[in-house]
C-alpha cells in the first residue's frame, strides 16, 4: 500500500525509543523506553511532565535532539510525519470540517481523495463499524462530539497503520461517551492488533483499556509497567500526581 | 530533512510573485532612477508636501479605522434582512474610481450638494467642502468600506465558542475578546488605509482645494511631467517607500497576536447584546454616508446611459477581460506568497501599497520600451501592474487564513501524508473560498477602475473604461462620460458581487 | 501593426487589416488622448490624410499635452514616432532643447492673432484662455475685478495641466511683478484647484462653482452640439492668453516625405475643417468655408497675449512659485 519501505499491514508494531531527547525551549524530555506490539500503554504524569512532547516526538512533528525511533527495527527518526506508520488524534480539529464524514474518514486511504469503488467500501464498512452508518454525507459540524470522534476513530481504523497515538482526543466528552470511545478503541484498535500509545490524567482510563502505564515524570519517561501493578502501588512521583 | 510544521507546496510559485512584485516596485524605480540625470534633490515644497501627505494620510487612516470599529462591530452583532447584501454593498465606494467618486461626494456635500441645501433650509451657513476637512471626508468615503471590512473578518473570526465561554463565566467581551482581536486586527488595517492615503493624489489635490494639498504623488507627477526631472522623481519616490517602511514597522510593533483558534464554523450566537438601537442608528448613518453619493452617481448616469457609443461598450469588454485577468493573477499571486508566509512576504505585500502609480507606469515603459512596442503590450501590462497594485488587499485577505489553516490543520495534514496539491486541493482552497471570493472581486473591481498605467500604454483602440470616460469629458460629453462612470460602477460592483457572493456560497463551510 | 491584447473577433479584423496593408507605409502621429478620441479630430483626419498619402496613418495617444512631452523625452531618440502634435507654446522651448525635432519647412498663410516664424513647429490650432460662466450671472471684466469679487472658479493645477499653466503664463503676462499679489486677492475666489480640464470643466456644469477656466471657444460647444446658449466666456480688459497648437518633425523620422506630406496637409482645408467642431479651437488656416455657424457668436478679446517659447521657459518656474506661494496661505 502507501508509506513506501515501512511495513503497515498491521502486523507488526515494537516502538522503541532509544536515547530519544526531545526539546522545546528550554524543556527537555528523555526517552528511552519500548512499546510493545499490539498492546495498549497509557502514559500519566503531571501536566507539563512532556507527555504530549513525547507523541509529538514519536509521530515527527518534533525532531529529536538526538536518539532515534524505531519501529521493527526500521529507523524512522528521520521520516515525515505522513511517512511514518503511525496514526495520531489530537486533542482537537481531527476532522476538517468543510469536508464529509465520508471524505474524512477517505483520507487514511488516499490523502488526494481518489478513492476506488473498493475503497469507498471500505470507508463505509469502517463508518458503520463505528456505528456511524448513513452518515456518510454530512459535514462534522452536524454531528456530536462523540459522533465526531468516531469519524476520526473509522479513520485510524482504514489507514491501518501499526502504531496509533491519541493525545487525548477523548478529553472533550463526558465521562459515559468517553469509556464508549475507549472501549470502541479496545474493541476495534486491540482487536486489530495496534499498538496504542494514549496520554491519559484519569487512571481508571489506564485501567479500562491500558495494558501498561509508563509514568512521565521530570523530565523522563519510565519504562511501561503492567497497569495494575503500577496503578496499586504507585512509585512516590506517581503517587504524588494521584494524591 | 528539515521538519516542517505545514504541509510542504512548492517554493516556486510564492518566489515568482514576489519577484514580480519587486520588479514592478523596486525595479520601475530603479528604471526610473537610471535614466535620472541627477543633480538638484529637492526642494522646499517637496517637503512641504511630505508634511502635508503624513498629516493628511494619518488623519484619514485614523478616522476610517475609528469610524470603522462601531460599524463593524453593529455589523457583527446584528443579523437583519438585507444585512449581507447591505455589507457588500457597503464595499463599493472603495471601488470607485477618482474622479467618480469626488463628483458624487460633491452632490451631497458640495455646494448645491444635499446637506448644504438642508443647511440652508434650516438657516445656516452652507459649507465648503474645500480643504484638509475635504480631504479627509474623501479619504473616508473611499476607506471607510475597507476599514469595516477588514475589522468585521476579525470579528466574524472569534470562534462561537468563545462568545459561549465568555458567556457561560460571565465575563465581558469587549475586555476578553473584542480588545485582542482588535489589537491583532486594527493596527494593520490602519496601515493599508493609512498607505493607500499615502499614495494618493487626485482626491488630495480636488478636494484639497490648492497646492497646499500637496502630496508626494503629486510633487512625483510634476517632476516628472512638468519639469522631467526623473531624479527628483525617483528621490520622491524613495521618500515614500521610507515613510512606507516606517509605518509598516510601527504597526507591526503593535500588532498583537491573534489569539483566536479555529472554532466549528457555527453561526456565532451572542448572549451580550443590548441597546440594538445603538447598533442599527451606527448602520444606518454609516449606510447614508456611503451609499447616498453611490446614488448620486446613478442618478447622474442615468439620462445618456441609453446614448452610448458603442465605443465605450468595447472599452467596457476590454475593461472586464484585463479585471478577470489581473484578478486570476492577483489571488494566485497572494494564495503563492500566503503559502510561502514569513516576514519577508508582509513586506513584499505591502510594497505596492508605497509605490508611486506613476513611477511603476514611467519604469514599467523605460523597461519594456528598448525591446517592444509600448502599445503592443498595454492591455498585458495593464493586466500585471493592476494585479500587483490589487495584492496588499488579497494578501491582507488570504494570509491570515492560509495562516490559521496551518496551524488548525497542518499537524492533521502532515500525519494524513497530504501535500503538494492534494493539500491545496482538499483543505486550503475549499477553506479559503471565503477570502479567495473577496480577493477576486476586489482585485477585479480595483482592475475595472485603474486609469493607471494604460493611459501611458494604450495605443488606439486600446482603451480600457475609465479611459474612455476621461475622453468623453476631455471632449466636453459630461453627461455621456456620467453614464459610461455609472456603468464602470455597476461592472465593478457585478464583478466584486459574484465574486464574493461565490466565496461566501457554501453556508456551512 | 500587432495587436495582440484584442479581443479575438477584432483580432480577426486585424489580422485582415494587416495582410492588406503589408507594404503600406506607417505614419506615426504620437499626439495627445483626446485628439485620437472618436470625438476628436483623429478620425476624420485619418481617413482624410489615409485617401490622399497611401499611407497607413497611426495616432499614438499620450496623455494630455504635458504628458506628451514627458512621453517623448522618455523615448528620445528611439521613438518611432514620425510627428508630435499637440504641445503648446509653453512646451516648445522645452521640445526645442530635446533636440528630437527637425525644422518643418512649411511655408503657410496662418490666421493666427500674433506672428508666427518657428522654424521647428507649426501650428494647427489656438485657442484664447478664457473664464466661461453661466449666461445672466455676475460677469467680471477683469481678471482684477474677478479678484476683488467673491466669485466662485474652479481652475486647474499648472503642474499637471496646460490650462492651469496658461492661467500661469496670463496673469504672469497681464500683471508682471504684481502676478503675486493678484494671486494672493484671487485666492479666495478659487474653491479648489483640480489635476486636469476634465475634472475642473465637469464640476463647474455640476454647479460647483460660478465659473471655470477653459476656453472662449467652450460655449460653441454647448451652443453647437447641445443647442445650449447658456454659456459664455468672459472678456476681460488685461486681454487673454492665447494657446497655440503645435506639431513638429521628429529629426530621426524613416519617412521623412510622408511626414512633410503630413505638415502640409496640417494647415489645408481637409484637415483645418474639421479642427473647430472636433477640437473646439480656432483652426490655424481659416477654410474656404469659413468657421462654423456660432463661431460669430463666440467673445474675441480685444488684446492677445502669448509669450515666445523662450520667455514662457524662462518664467515658469518663478511663476510658479508665486502661484504656489500665494495660494498656500
Amino acid at each position: 500500500m502507501r508509506c513506501s519501505g515501512f511495513v503497515t499491514d498491521g502486523g507488526a508494531g515494537v516502538l522503541r525509543c532509544e536515547d530519544l531527547v526531545l526539546r522545546q525551549g528550554a524543556f527537555s524530555l528523555r526517552a528511552d523506553v519500548v512499546f510493545a506490539r499490539s498492546k495498549v500503554t497509557a502514559l500519566i504524569g503531571p501536566s507539563g511532565a512532556g507527555k504530549s512532547t513525547l507523541l509529538a516526538g514519536l509521530a515527527g512533528f518534533l525532531p529529536p535532539a538526538s536518539g532515534r525511533v524505531i519501529l521493527d527495527d526500521v529507523d524512522v527518526t528521520e521520516a515525515a510525519p505522513g511517512k511514518r506508520p503511525i496514526s495520531m488524534l489530537f486533542q482537537d480539529n481531527n476532522l476538517f470540517p468543510h469536508l464529509s464524514v465520508a471524505q474524512n474518514v477517505g483520507l487514511g486511504l488516499r490523502p488526494d481523495l481518489r478513492l476506488s469503488e473498493e475503497e469507498k467500501n471500505h470507508v463505509a464498512t469502517a463508518l458503520s463499524e463505528v456505528g456511524l452508518a448513513g452518515l456518510d454525507m454530512r459535514k462534522p459540524a452536524a454531528l456530536s462530539g462523540g459522533q465526531q470522534s468516531r469519524v476520526a476513530l473509522a479513520r485510524v481504523l482504514v489507514a491501518n497503520r501499526p502504531v496509533v497515538l491519541l493525545d487525548e482526543p477523548f478529553s472533550a466528552l463526558g465521562p459515559a461517551l468517553k469509556d464508549e470511545m475507549l472501549d470502541l478503541v479496545k474493541s476495534k484498535l486491540v482487536a486489530a492488533g495496534k499498538t496504542v500509545v494514549m496520554i491519559t490524567h484519569d487512571p481508571a482510563d489506564a485501567r479500562r483499556i491500558a495494558d501498561m502505564v509508563a509514568l512521565v515524570d521530570a523530565g523522563e519517561v519510565h519504562a511501561p509497567v503492567a497497569t495494575d501493578v503500577l496503578l496499586n502501588d504507585p512509585p512516590a512521583a506517581l503517587r504524588a500526581y494521584l494524591g | 530533512m528539515a521538519h516542517s510544521l505545514v504541509p510542504v507546496t512548492p517554493r516556486w510559485p510564492g518566489v515568482a510573485a514576489a519577484a514580480l512584485v519587486l520588479v514592478l516596485t523596486l525595479g520601475t524605480l530603479a528604471a526610473v532612477g537610471w535614466r535620472a540625470e541627477w543633480g538638484g534633490g529637492l526642494a522646499p515644497a517637496d517637503w512641504a508636501a511630505v508634511r502635508f501627505t503624513l498629516v493628511q494620510a494619518l488623519l484619514s487612516a485614523l478616522l476610517s479605522v475609528l469610524l470603522a470599529i462601531p460599524v463593524a462591530r453593529a455589523l457583527a452583532r446584528r443579523g437583519f434582512y438585507g444585512r449581507n447584501l447591505l455589507i457588500t454593498l457597503l464595499g463599493a465606494p472603495f471601488l470607485l474610481p477618482v474622479i467618480v467618486a469626488v463628483l458624487g461626494l460633491l452632490a451631497i456635500f458640495g455646494r448645491g450638494g444635499l446637506l448644504n441645501d438642508g443647511l440652508v433650509w434650516l438657516g445656516f451657513q452652507p459649507l465648503s467642502i474645500f480643504g484638509l476637512h475635504g480631504v479627509v471626508l474623501a479619504h473616508v468615503f473611499f476607506n471607510l468600506p475597507l476599514a469595516v471590512r477588514f475589522i468585521l473578518q476579525g470579528w466574524l473570526s472569534i470562534p462561537a465558542e468563545r462568545f459561549r465561554l465568555a458567556a457561560s463565566l460571565n465575563a465581558p467581551v469587549g475586555r476578553l475578546l473584542e480588545w485582542p482581536m482588535l489589537r491583532a486586527v486594527v493596527p494593520s488595517t490602519f496601515l493599508v488605509v493609512f498607505l493607500i492615503c499615502l499614495t494618493s493624489f487626485a482626491v488630495a489635490l480636488t478636494m484639497g482645494g490648492g497646492p497646499r494639498a500637496t502630496t508626494v504623488e503629486l510633487a512625483i507627477y510634476q517632476a516628472v511631467r512638468f519639469d522631467f526631472d526623473l531624479g527628483r522623481a525617483a528621490l520622491l519616490a524613495c521618500i515614500q517607500f521610507g515613510l512606507c517602511v516606517l509605518a509598516a514597522a510601527l504597526a507591526w510593533r503593535v500588532t498583537g497576536n491573534d489569539p483566536m483558534g479555529a472554532g466549528m464554523d457555527r453561526v456565532v450566537q451572542r448572549w451580550d447584546l443590548s441597546r440594538p438601537v445603538v447598533d442599527y442608528v451606527v448602520i444606518l448613518l454609516a449606510a447614508l454616508f456611503l451609499l447616498l453619493p453611490l446614488a448620486m452617481i446613478l442618478f447622474r448616469g442615468l439620462p445618456a446611459f441609453a446614448d452610448m457609443p458603442a465605443t465605450v461598450w468595447a472599452a467596457a469588454f476590454r475593461s472586464l477581460y484585463v479585471a478577470i485577468g489581473s484578478a486570476a493573477l492577483c489571488v494566485l499571486m497572494a494564495l503563492a506568497l500566503a503559502l510561502r508566509g514569513g516576514v519577508m512576504v508582509s513586506v513584499i505585500g505591502v510594497m505596492p501599497l508605497a509605490a508611486s502609480g506613476l513611477v511603476v507606469g514611467t519604469g514599467a515603459f523605460l523597461i519594456v520600451f528598448p525591446f517592444v512596442r509600448p502599445a503592443d503590450i498595454a492591455l498585458l501590462v495593464t493586466m500585471l501592474v493592476n494585479a500587483t497594485l490589487a495584492l496588499p488587499f488579497a494578501l491582507r485577505s488570504i494570509a491570515p487564513s492560509v495562516a490559521q489553516i496551518n496551524e488548525s490543520y497542518g499537524r492533521l495534514g502532515l500525519g494524513l501524508d497530504m501535500r503538494g496539491w492534494t493539500w491545496l486541493r482538499w483543505v486550503v482552497l475549499p477553506r479559503l473560498r471565503r477570502p479567495l471570493g473577496f480577493a477576486a472581486g476586489l482585485a477585479a473591481a480595483l482592475s475595472m477602475g485603474d486609469l493607471g498605467v494604460i493611459a501611458l500604454f494604450a495605443g488606439q483602440g486600446q482603451e480600457t473604461l475609465p479611459l474612455a470616460m476621461y475622453r468623453l469629458m476631455g471632449a466636453y460629453r459630461m453627461e455621456t462620460a456620467a453614464s459610461a462612470a455609472l456603468l464602470l460602477v455597476v461592472l465593478s460592483f457585478a464583478l466584486f458581487w459574484i465574486c464574493d457572493r461565490w466565496g461566501r456560497g457554501r453556508a456551512e463551510m | 501593426m500587432k495587436n495582440t491584447t484584442y479581443l479575438p473577433v477584432v483580432a480577426g479584423l486585424a489580422l485582415c487589416a494587416t495582410s492588406a496593408m503589408a507594404d503600406t507605409p506607417v505614419l506615426q502621429v504620437m499626439t495627445y488622448d483626446s485628439f485620437t478620441s472618436e470625438w476628436g479630430p483623429g478620425p476624420a483626419i485619418e481617413a482624410a490624410f489615409e485617401a490622399e498619402c497611401a499611407c497607413d496613418l497611426q495616432f499614438v495617444g499620450a496623455g494630455d499635452g504635458a504628458s506628451l512631452l514627458a512621453r517623448l523625452q522618455l523615448e528620445g531618440p528611439r521613438t518611432e514616432a514620425d510627428i508630435v502634435l499637440g504641445l503648446d507654446t509653453n512646451l516648445t522651448a522645452a521640445a526645442r532643447e530635446t533636440g528630437l525635432f527637425a525644422p518643418h519647412g512649411v511655408s503657410a498663410d496662418l490666421d493666427l492673432p500674433v506672428a508666427w516664424a518657428d522654424a521647428d513647429f507649426l501650428p494647427f490650432d489656438w485657442g484664447y484662455f478664457a473664464f466661461v460662466g453661466n449666461v445672466g450671472a455676475d460677469a467680471p471684466t477683469s481678471l482684477r475685478a474677478l479678484a476683488d469679487s467673491d466669485i466662485q472658479i474652479v481652475i486647474q493645477d499648472p503642474r499637471s495641466s496646460t490650462p492651469g499653466l496658461g492661467l500661469l503664463m496670463w496673469v504672469k503676462a497681464a500683471y508682471g511683478d504684481e502676478a503675486a499679489t493678484l494671486w494672493a486677492d484671487l485666492a479666495d475666489n478659487i474653491i479648489t484647484v483640480t489635476p486636469g480640464w476634465s475634472e475642473a470643466y465637469g464640476m463647474f456644469l455640476d454647479g460647483q462653482a460660478d465659473a471655470v477656466l477653459s476656453y472662449t471657444t467652450s460655449p460653441a460647444y454647448h451652443l453647437i452640439a447641445e443647442e445650449d446658449d447658456s454659456k459664455v466666456a468672459w472678456a476681460f480688459d488685461e486681454g487673454h492668453y492665447m494657446q497655440v497648437e503645435v506639431a513638429g518633425k521628429v529629426a530621426g523620422t524613416d519617412q521623412p516625405e510622408l511626414a512633410d506630406q503630413f505638415l502640409n496637409f496640417m494647415v489645408s482645408d481637409a484637415f483645418q475643417g474639421v479642427i473647430p467642431t472636433t477640437n473646439w479651437m480656432y483652426p490655424a488656416v481659416i477654410p474656404a468655408a469659413g468657421l462654423p455657424e456660432g463661431f460669430e457668436t463666440l467673445m474675441t478679446p480685444e488684446t492677445s497675449l502669448l509669450w515666445s517659447p523662450e520667455d514662457a521657459a524662462a518664467i515658469r518656474d518663478a511663476a510658479l512659485d508665486e502661484w504656489r506661494t500665494a495660494l498656500s496661505q
